[in-house]
């Protein structure tokens, strides 16, 4: 049970969760709410781990899952920008569409063998920064970097850039950007795609990265849903996703390490001799998830701010007169 | 201001597909036959897929109606998989009436089953009760429980506006843990994941058990769980479209606001639906649990509680409906367990959903090609 | 500069269907350089939608546009202002959660990738300065009062090099003397040489503002370019409606009996946790009607919330017949005989997808013969609901179709017939004959004063002052949150001053 050990864990699962939160963040703040995002991570991670069995090459299944689950994404895009369609149900369609097509062609992915990975590494300096440098930038993933770029990157341009801007105007007030001439219907599609592919990105690191294998439904075993809950948690803004979704993944370790020791803080580990105790700390994470939940709406109720003000409306050009 | 601009020569198509909105209702028939039309889109879509991964679809469709339908003896196996979705499906409908995502309906289910084992299992009443008081206590506490496991997420949102759909979602998971620990480590049977068999008095009545007076009913495992669906389905119409309730309900799902303005209180309401909601999911699982396993184990849900979702929508929130859906999907489940890969139940629930969600733009808006002049 | 040689805008023969009606039937207009150019007509009558043609956002099924001597193909908003043509819409499109820089530089390619906006700051507060449109440039479109974001919406086409500024109804939402210096800004705009087409129904400004109007009705032009001094009110308003237009409805003077409705030093907050009502008293008495007048965001939503229990009041009393009413408990005020003819038709008023029954039972069904013990009569209703249709002439196929497919008419009937029909002591209207054609603008007020007639008491919250004078026995100002001040005569320069807090009258004593 060493907070170092956890913590760098928690960074490598809370990579999985960034990915997926972010992209969800970026689809809800132009307006499309995608309750698909588990079955997009579920179509990534087997699909990603697929063509790497086949082909032998990780990056060629990474890059696969996200286009994967990019695509199948757009369909959930039709239905709610081109039709109209209610967008809960329409993302629980995706979730269902999706889980079942990774069921489907993942069958028998379990058993197919090992895959090579992408590659984990340190970062030579900063490895050696005391206490932090070994969490961070030691002995890990390659995706993880990728997760530390990402975030800040995205804060930059939803915020400083002038497609940002763009993007906030069509999620609070299609009609506005629409009379500038701003496509909506285009923006939306496009974030939806983004979504889909982060969702199928996150996916990718479960399979490829952090947790390598197929394991049907057990893969994610939820973590699409804590996304989009993390998404209200985090007020829309990537660096509190940041923040929520390590904080999770620090979580889920430290739920394993539990399991482990025969004492903890000195007193006997109920959970080491009652292994079945162990089903209550499963649920830690979803109960977690509610917690975070409540304090986000209780937050966002306070200071009056909250979800995208057009987030899940479709958007018509009124053509009534 | 830009001086003369020469546009270049596009080519135009003077003509344009328009999505007017429509402006009379839509006659009776419409609704039912674009779900049909869905439906049957959904298999063809479905068919295509299967085609792909190597199975052979018409085959494969025509099992599932024989599996399904065949004989009597099929035909009452797919009534006792209809009887769950058919009461999930009226939770369902019942919350989307009042636009509460209930996406809990799994757990609900899980916690229902709970909550009937423990009046066996723990024990709460004597082996020696007699079975309609039995049946009864495990009745009631099936269905308290599941309306519990509604009440939690639905004073979150009354209160506190949080979303319903993870927090049920989240239920769902706990419920799933929960249940787990009592199976694995509280009653279980030699270390398995399962309990000991309940005794006869706790088992719901079935046509079999009455083969000596009605030699027709010899190995028919249909059973009281599905009185209680019908029951509920009339139960469940009668709320919404004549009681001074379902008009409530009706109104909050439509317009909160315009609601509010009428006096009629949100936040009670919306506890209330959760909880009548979950407690239907709840005597699903009862009903399972009672009717059908007679134990209390693992697996008791294909997936009951996402299909009562589709069944809902399909139906169009309509309770006589859904007991008419349950059926079709009570004979996909049936079929599904047979058929190989194991998601292709799940991946038609998703393609028959989208499709009937994407035919439902045909119900709001007229598709016209007109024809664009310029003078 | 006017006079120059092309007319800047030349439309002719646009036409615009929309499903079940011909909204633009062959119009042609003319704008020249440096005029304001009024299109008057009455709601409904095709004006926004021709606007919406020009600015690019619909697109019409015939006809062509010419800006200055060049064929114009407008396909999309970015066409129409890249041509020089710009529109400031009735409900602002503003995103509320930017700032006023933000706001302007949206959908234009530069910046183009960082957003830099110290510099843009500074280029808005310019523009700003020499239109005279003075706005903080940092700002959040929340943060600024009406008049102010109407003043960023003018800047905002100004940005972006309009030369022919569209404004649809921009005086709904301002005080008199913000009307003055909105028209002045417009002159200061045309002697540039930009011109501005102000659409309109209210006759009194197209008179006071324009140089040339040009009239609509059902989509058709009645009057094309009419020079301002060769017209008058009358023949303008015939031009309009196609009859002469009763601008006086008969109201006959009647002596108030109880005090029906007493508002006692009421404080509320508003959504966003700040005071609206700061110590706000009236009282409106059986058979008057008190017409409340005041710009939009002086705290008359949240006093119309309060009296109808949509809206808990911080402290105060709101008494009903003598009797308090639960703070906060819209139940109880309908009980005691409220009825509430709110803002919003759709988004309050009215459920969309319900049926006519459903919305016209909305205040009755909890008693018989509707209600039946636990069970609603759908006979009693369908019999109600048939009866209400046919008594205030609500035009549908039925009563089953879904409310959203009334027009904004007919469901104001349709409002007003089911909170009428209640037979309630005190009516809240709030303004009730806003976007409404002629016939329409008539029916309610004529259903109000018969309210009137018969003994109940009147809140009557408008923004147009010539409706207040007509219908109201007496007129309250309402500004900040407080009654500034009454009167009984048709006093509108006092009235002015008074919504924009020049003025407050002593607090009067009570029982006067």
């Amino acid at each position: 049970m060493d907070p170092s050990i956890i913590l760098h864990s928690g960074i490598a699962t809370g990579t999985v969760l960034l990915f997926a939160t972010i992209g969800e963040l970026l689809c809800e703040r132009s307006g499309i709410l995608n309750l698909g995002v588990e079955g997009m991570m579920l179509m990534g991670a087997m699909s990603g781990f697929g063509v790497a069995v086949s082909t032998g090459s990780p990056w060629l299944g990474l890059l696969v899952a996200m286009l994967v689950a990019g695509l199948v994404s757009l369909l959930h895009g039709f239905v709610t920008i081109h039709l109209q369609a209610d967008q809960v149900v329409s993302g629980l369609s995706l979730t269902f569409l999706g889980t079942g097509l990774s069921l489907i062609f993942g069958e028998g992915l379990s058993k197919a063998g090992t895959i090579s990975l992408l590659p984990s590494f340190g970062i030579p300096l900063l490895a050696q920064v005391p206490f932090f440098g070994p969490i961070l930038f030691d002995n890990h993933n390659v995706l993880v970097y990728l997760g530390y770029l990402f975030t800040p990157l995205v804060w930059f341009y939803m915020n400083r850039t002038r497609p940002g801007l763009h993007l906030r105007a069509v999620g609070e007030h299609p009609a506005a950007a629409d009379a500038l001439g701003i496509h909506v219907y285009r923006l939306r599609y496009f974030y939806v795609c983004v979504g889909g592919l982060l969702a199928g990105l996150a996916g990718a690191t479960i399979s490829l990265a952090v947790s390598p294998g197929w394991f049907s439904e057990m893969t994610t075993s939820g973590q699409g849903w804590i996304a989009v809950g993390l998404v209200i948690f985090a007020q829309w803004n990537p660096l509190r996703a940041a923040v929520g979704a390590y904080t999770f993944g620090a979580l889920r370790r430290l739920i394993l390490d539990l399991q482990g020791p025969t004492s903890l803080l000195g007193v006997r580990n109920p959970f080491f001799y009652n292994p079945y105790l162990g089903f209550f700390l499963q649920m830690v994470p979803y109960a977690f998830t509610v917690i975070v939940l409540i304090l986000g709406s209780r937050e966002a109720a306070r200071k009056r701010i909250g979800a995208p003000a057009a987030l899940g409306l479709p958007y018509v050009r009124e053509e009534r007169g | 201001m830009s001086t003369a601009t020469v546009r270049k020569r596009r080519i135009r198509i003077p003509y344009r597909i328009a999505m007017e909105p429509r402006l009379e209702p839509v006659p009776a028939w419409m609704p039912p036959l674009v779900s049909l039309a869905a439906v049957a889109a959904a298999l063809a879509v479905g068919a295509v897929i299967l085609v792909l991964v190597g199975g052979n679809p018409f085959s494969t469709y025509a099992h599932i109606a024989r599996a399904s339908f065949g004989s009597l003896g099929v035909f009452s196996d797919t009534l006792v998989k209809a009887t769950p979705i058919i009461l999930v499906g009226l939770a369902c409908s019942l919350a989307f009436r009042m636009r509460l995502w209930n996406i809990g309906a799994e757990g609900q289910f899980m916690i229902g089953a709970f909550g009937a084992s423990t009046v066996v299992l723990a024990p709460l009443l004597p082996e020696s009760t007699p079975r309609p008081l039995m049946l009864l206590a495990m009745i009631v506490a099936g269905t308290a429980a599941g309306a519990l496991w509604g009440l939690i997420p639905g004073v979150l949102k009354a209160k506190l506006n949080v979303n319903e759909i993870i927090t049920t979602l989240m239920l769902n998971y706990i419920a799933i843990s929960w249940n787990y620990f009592f199976i694995f480590a509280v009653w279980s049977e030699g270390g398995f994941e399962m309990s000991r068999v309940f005794p006869r008095n706790a088992w719901l009545p079935r046509l079999a058990d009455y083969a000596q007076q009605v030699p027709l009913f010899r190995g028919l495992t249909t059973h009281l769980g599905l009185v209680f669906g019908i029951l509920a389905a009339v139960l469940v119409w009668f709320v919404i479209y004549r009681s001074r309730w379902g008009y409530e309900i009706r109104l909050i799902g439509d317009n909160p606001r315009a609601a509010q303005y009428a006096g009629i209180p949100i936040v009670r309401n919306t506890i209330l639906v959760m909880m009548f909601s979950g407690g239907l999911a709840g005597l699903a699982g009862v009903s399972e649990i009672s009717g059908v396993v007679h134990r209390f184990q693992g697996t008791i849900s294909p997936g009951y509680g996402f299909t009562g979702i589709i069944v809902a929508w399909l139906a169009k929130l309509n309770p006589l409906a859904v007991v008419v859906v349950s059926l079709l999907f009570g004979s996909l489940i049936l079929a599904g367990r047979e058929i190989q890969p194991s998601g292709i139940p799940k991946l038609i629930q998703g393609i028959i959903l989208f499709a009937v969600i994407a035919s439902d733009v045909l119900l709001r808006y007229r598709i016209r090609l007109s024809h664009v002049q310029e003078a | 500069m006017q006079g120059e040689l092309c007319p800047a805008i030349e439309m002719r023969g646009i036409v615009k269907r929309f499903p079940g009606v011909v909204a633009v039937d062959y119009v042609d207009l003319t704008v020249h350089a440096g005029e304001i150019h009024a299109l008057l007509g009455e709601n409904g009558a095709g004006k926004s939608t021709l606007m919406n043609v020009l600015a690019g956002l619909y697109r019409p099924d015939a006809g062509q546009i010419t800006v200055c001597g060049h064929r114009a193909d407008l396909r999309s908003p970015r066409d129409a202002i890249d041509l020089g043509i710009g529109m400031v819409h009735q409900h602002f499109m503003l995103v509320q959660s930017q700032t006023v820089t933000e706001n302007i530089l949206l959908g234009l390619d530069e910046p183009r990738f960082f957003l830099r906006l110290a510099a843009y700051h500074q280029r808005v507060a310019r523009l700003g300065e020499r239109f005279g449109l003075h706005v903080d440039p940092r700002a959040r479109i929340w943060q600024l009062c009406v008049g102010e974001q109407q003043r960023v919406e003018i800047l905002k086409m100004l940005y972006r090099g309009t030369d022919v500024l569209i404004m649809d109804e921009p005086t709904a939402v301002l005080a008199p003397p913000e009307i003055e210096e909105l028209f002045r800004t417009l002159r200061s705009m045309t002697r540039e040489g930009k011109s501005v087409i102000f659409i309109s129904h209210k006759l009194r400004e197209v008179m006071q503002v324009a140089d040339r109007v040009t009239v609509l009705r059902k989509g058709r032009v009645t009057a094309a370019g009419l020079d301002k001094d060769a017209t008058s009110a009358e023949e303008l308003a015939r031009l309009m409606v196609g009859r002469s237009v009763l601008f006086r409805v008969e109201k006959a003077a009647q002596k108030p009996g109880q005090v029906v409705l007493a508002v006692d030093d009421i404080h509320a907050d508003n959504d966003k946790g700040l005071p609206a009502l700061r110590g706000l008293s009236l009282q409106v008495r059986a058979g008057e009607v008190l017409g409340l007048a005041g710009i939009a965001g002086n705290g008359q939503r949240e006093l119309a919330e309060v009296i109808t229990g949509l809206r808990p009041a911080t402290s105060g009393r709101i008494m009903i017949q003598g009797q308090k009413i639960e703070n906060g408990r819209t139940l109880t005020a309908i009980q005691r005989g409220v009825s509430h003819v709110p803002e919003d038709r759709t988004e309050v008023g009215s459920a969309p997808n319900l049926s006519l029954t459903d919305n016209l039972i909305m205040k009755h069904y909890r008693r018989e013969p509707i209600a039946q013990g636990w069970a609603i009569s759908q006979a009693a209703a369908n019999a109600w609901a048939g009866d209400l249709k046919q008594a205030y002439d609500i035009v549908a196929p039925s009563i089953d179709v879904p409310a959203r497919l009334l027009s904004g008419g007919n469901l104001q009937r349709l409002i007003l017939a089911r909170e009428i029909a209640t037979q309630p002591r005190l009516l809240v209207a709030v303004q009730p004959t806003r976007g409404l054609d002629v016939g329409a603008i008539e029916d309610v007020q004529r259903l109000l004063l018969a309210q009137r007639e018969s003994g109940a008491a009147i809140l009557l919250i408008s923004e147009e002052l010539d409706e207040l004078f007509a219908l109201s026995d007496r007129v309250a100002v309402i500004y900040e949150g407080q009654i500034a001040g009454e009167m009984q005569t048709e006093d509108r320069e006092a009235v002015g001053l008074m919504m924009t807090g020049e003025r407050r009258q002593k607090r009067r004593s009570e029982g006067q």
